[in-house]
């Protein structure tokens, strides 16, 4: 029986016991606190909780400054809001001076559904990855968001964390140890290498199933930091299977794949074809029915698997 | 208060304008009227104002200063350097490869330096952020902010103004150098802004206006803010872009340029400066 747990809950949760644990800690909201899970430490820390109101710039920059104060502060609101209203915030006044900041939007992604295209972020990792001093960080589910979430707590510099609205399958369990710049092989195979972050780890997985049904063997490598990039794993599996599929609830335009081509192109040129939203806006419906109409499916993956493989074979 | 203080901190400031404009000359780039302006504006707060160590620019019980207009950052330098913070041969490094002296204020680079500045309206916000954080350590540290008229432009700066309010921040003072220009003009032409005191009133500040010029009153306003209670306090401080160098003075045309070998030595001869170059 799969479990399912969003990652906002997680954070939510996790959220509360660093507030426990770490007087430093201080959250941010921009009048969202209950669809970020932020409400939770609220309650609890109210001392510690500031709801900004509806002004991200102002939110994001006096984060910096409470980090200025030696506080640990989390920004929550809507992965477009944070990255997108507040980008050049985020790069004066949190990246260029390595701000102890971490930004932790909810809601990234297509899969906020029916609020549509203003609320979809397909945009956020390019652009938060584009920023000199930034780590970029989407979890494939609810454990994996836990770790992170504790991860970025002790780590010392800026993050942008981007978590999800939905239920997603948990794929890892409580031993898994999750470390800021690695990735994981989740299922090993030598015929190509898929290469997904967030949501579509799970979905990898269940193509990978697919396609040893059909004599083709996938090996899965989860990275959930997606700046800094894992190199090496991501060398051997171009070295190893000679074909990358990649997968992202994002544009295929300067995400994962962007960055996982930038790195193939200098290190390894190798056959690719990225999965990801078409260089299109997002639209209105539900978020499963969204995930089918961009191809963010395990079939789109298998899809994607075939075509490479048929360019790995040309070569 | 002392007798001598105001007397001793105009000299300063004088001394302080040539610093300004040595520097600016040797770098041939930087911002000049809006270092003139804010310039006493700032003295008063280095050399009596901030409660600071300059030989430990980390010291946990230092007031914080914010110069939300990061294009004086010649300005803080001239103070920083008068202050101890660092060799006053650095400023002849001044926006040069390598050197700490950024163009605009970088607090990795430069001790002294709170917060990174110079994208114009981040600054109160980050202020704001300051205040909150020693706030909730119990502290009794003042957060000074100081931003260009222009600057009020910046919706942002509205969105922190309302959240200052909010929190009651009332260790926050935010001064205004309103010398009424901008880049491309007289800031009533550009984007008009007053009545900046009524704006800030009516976002719940406690309001002082000022002569950005009379050290007196600059003293005088920097104490009573410090008396305001359960509310921030601006003090909209009325000055003149390029002050000081007469042929500076009131020219938008001075906002970014800064003194050719001509007119160095009238600049020096303007501030009352007649020493031998
Ligand atoms: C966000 C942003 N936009 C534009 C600029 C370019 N700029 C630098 S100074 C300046 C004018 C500032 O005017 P004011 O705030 O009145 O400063 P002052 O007159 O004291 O120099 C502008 C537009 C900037 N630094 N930041
Ligand atoms: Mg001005």
């Amino acid at each position: 029986m799969i479990q399912m747990a969003a990652t906002r809950d997680a954070y939510g949760t996790t959220l509360l016991e660093l507030g426990d644990e770490n007087p430093a800690v201080v959250v941010l909201d921009a009048d969202l606190s209950g669809s970020t899970k932020t409400g939770l430490f609220a309650k609890k820390f109210p001392e510690r909780f500031f709801n900004m109101g509806i002004a991200e710039a102002n939110m994001v920059c006096t984060a910096a400054g409470l980090a200025a104060a030696g506080k640990i502060p989390f920004v929550s609101t809507f992965a477009i809001f944070a990255a997108g209203r507040a980008w050049e915030q985020i790069r004066q006044s949190v990246a260029y001076p390595k701000a102890n900041v971490k930004i932790v939007p909810t809601h990234g992604g297509i899969t906020v559904g029916e609020d549509g295209a203003s609320h979809q972020s397909v945009e956020d990792i390019a652009i938060m990855r584009a920023i000199p001093n930034m780590t970029v960080i989407v979890p494939a589910d609810a454990v994996e968001t836990a770790a992170a979430v504790r991860a970025v707590a002790s780590f010392k510099g800026p993050v942008y964390l981007r978590l999800g609205r939905n239920k997603v399958p948990t794929l890892f369990d409580n031993s898994y140890r999750f470390r800021i710049g690695k990735g994981k092989v989740m299922a090993d195979g030598c015929d190509l290498t898929f290469v997904t972050t967030g949501l579509m780890t799970a979905q990898a997985l269940i193509a990978s199933e697919v396609l040893k049904k059909e004599g083709i063997s996938a090996r899965v490598l989860h990275l959930a930091t997606i700046k800094p990039l894992d190199g090496d794993l991501l060398l051997d599996a171009a070295l190893e299977t000679g074909a990358i599929v990649t997968g992202e609830e994002h544009s295929i335009i300067g995400g994962l794949g962007g960055a996982v081509a930038e790195f193939l192109s200098e290190h390894a040129p190798t056959p690719l074809v990225r999965v990801g939203v078409n260089d299109r806006f997002g639209t209105s419906g539900k978020a499963e029915e969204l995930l089918k109409y961009f191809g963010l499916t395990h079939e789109g993956l298998e899809d994607a698997a075939r075509r490479v493989l048929e360019r790995k074979g040309a070569r | 208060m002392h007798r001598e203080l105001i007397p001793t901190l105009e000299e300063k400031a004088r001394n302080l304008r040539v610093s300004i404009i040595k520097t600016l000359h040797r770098s041939q780039s930087g911002h000049t009227g809006g270092s003139l302006s804010a310039i006493d504006l700032i003295t008063a707060l280095y050399f009596h104002t901030l409660r600071h160590r300059p030989e430990e620019p980390a010291w946990e019980g230092r007031d914080r200063f914010v110069l939300c207009k990061g294009h004086a950052a010649p300005a803080q330098y001239v103070a920083l350097a008068e202050s101890g913070y660092f060799p006053k041969e650095d400023l002849m490094m001044l926006r040069r490869l390598g050197s700490h002296l950024q163009g605009h204020p970088d607090s990795k680079q430069t001790p002294g330096v709170e917060v990174c500045t110079g994208s114009l309206g981040q600054g109160l916000s980050q202020a704001c952020g300051i205040a909150l954080g020693l706030r909730l350590d119990g502290g009794d540290h003042r957060v000074y902010a100081l931003l260009g008229d222009g600057e009020l432009q910046e919706g942002q700066v509205w969105e922190a103004a309302m959240s200052a309010a909010h929190f009651r921040l009332d260790t926050l003072c935010a001064i205004v150098d309103a010398n009424g220009l901008q880049i491309d003009g007289e800031v009533a032409k550009v984007m008009g802004v007053e009545s900046i005191a009524d704006k800030f009133h009516a976002f719940g500040w406690h309001v002082t206006e000022i002569d950005g010029h009379d050290m007196g009153a600059i003293l005088a306003a920097y104490a009573h803010a410090a008396t305001v209670k359960g509310k921030p306090t601006v003090i909209v401080a009325r000055t003149v872009k390029g002050k000081g160098v007469s042929f500076f003075e009131n020219k938008a045309s001075y906002h970014g340029v800064t003194p050719s070998d001509e007119e160095l030595p009238r600049a020096l001869h303007s501030l009352g400066c007649l020493e031998k170059l």
